[in-house]
């Protein structure tokens, strides 16, 4: 029988039966798979309702001048219980490893100066350009070893290369995390076979090594895709944003993820290319079937 | 760090892309307090050093600085 694509499609090894264990990056339990960007919500209220909604208890930040002009304004930390989210300093607009370096060390700070004590984590973006968002791979590498070397916690976002994804890692990266597709884009989940590789490469000897696909998701099937592959976690923000009702697209990341991790646990059948009745032939009524 | 301003009384600097003055002797720490409401977060660098909120009351401004003041806004 013919099942052209089987080799390439077959899950990782799904976890054994019993309880799931959490998601665990650098050191730190988090209750939900899903982290959730602040960014592009009309109102922080708005915001705040929707990262209840969406079970996060990880939520990314970006690091921007404070606007001197306006500072008895509004500011997001008024709408973020520090207590309740992780929160994950994001060195986004940045295009080379110095300027990346240099926005985590000002997000850490922020982070001690409120307390934090996950005030060492970073998600590291190095892009290459303005008109995709893509990573530069080298820049990314440069900036990973230093801040390894600074004692940061480096979530890395990256494309979805298995040979950088590796590279990252070995470099001490606390999490790779491989773009489903352009950032904002709502594409999803492009090449699934290169996240399959990334997860064999990546969890080779060290299957709890956290994979979190961060960058395209454009709604909940593309969660539920990501998780099925055997991924950790999802990373998303304008999916929820940008959404019509962004409440509601909040609660459907929850379920999307939720399912997709069941799934991948409960282990999907084999793809086949031909029908397999779910009916039994025996005692069947009537004409033999033709050929 | 840089000449002393020659203004006799205040130095000269640069936040967040803007020129300011404060009279010379000025900490670093009275710079954010005119800047920034109490209680908010903040991270300060000057001259592309991060210095810890501790220290910026003892960093007296010499005049000619970079400082930059950030704090967390949405993003993703």
């Amino acid at each position: 029988m013919s099942q052209p694509q089987a080799a390439s499609q077959s899950p990782p090894s799904p976890q054994s039966d019993g309880a799931d264990s959490p998601l665990v990056v650098g050191g730190v339990t988090l209750s939900s798979r899903l982290i959730v960007g602040t960014g592009k919500y009309a109102t922080y209220a708005e915001m705040a309702r929707c990262l209840e909604a969406s079970g996060t208890d990880c939520v990314t930040v970006a690091v921007r001048r404070e606007r001197l002009l306006n500072a008895a304004g509004e500011n997001i930390l008024d709408h973020l219980d520090a207590s309740r989210y992780v929160l994950l300093p994001n060195t986004a607009g940045c295009y080379t490893a110095a300027d990346a370096v240099r926005v985590a060390r000002l997000g850490r700070e922020l982070l001690r100066d409120m307390g934090s004590t996950a005030a060492d984590w970073v998600k590291l973006e190095v892009l290459g350009d303005r008109r995709t968002l893509l990573p530069d791979p080298v820049g990314t590498l440069e900036a990973t070893e230093q801040l390894v070397a600074d004692g940061f916690t480096v979530l890395v976002y990256t494309s979805d290369d298995p040979v950088v994804a590796r590279r990252l890692k070995d470099l001490g990266a606390a999490s790779v995390m491989p773009a489903g597709s352009p950032i904002g884009s709502g594409q999803g989940v492009l090449n699934a076979n290169n996240l399959r590789i990334c997860l064999e490469y990546l969890k080779d000897g060290d299957p709890a090594y956290p994979v979190i696909v961060d960058a395209g998701v454009g709604t909940a099937s593309d969660v539920a895709v990501a998780m099925e592959l055997g991924v950790d976690g999802v990373l998303l923000n304008t999916a929820i944003a940008h959404a019509a009702r962004p409440l509601q697209m909040a609660e459907a990341m929850k379920a999307a993820c939720h399912a997709g991790r069941l799934a991948f646990r409960a282990g999907r059948m084999p793809r086949r290319l031909h029908a397999n009745a779910s009916s039994p032939d025996e005692g069947r009524i009537g004409s033999p079937a033709p050929p | 760090m840089t000449s002393p301003e020659p203004t006799p009384s205040h130095v000269a600097f640069v936040v967040n892309g803007e020129e300011r003055t404060a009279p010379r002797g000025a900490s670093l720490e009275g710079v954010v307090a005119q800047m920034v409401p109490v209680g908010r977060p903040v991270a300060v660098e000057v001259d592309g050093q991060v210095v810890p909120r501790a220290a910026l009351a003892d960093h007296l401004l010499a005049g000619g600085e970079r400082i930059e003041i950030v704090t967390f806004v949405g993003g993703g």
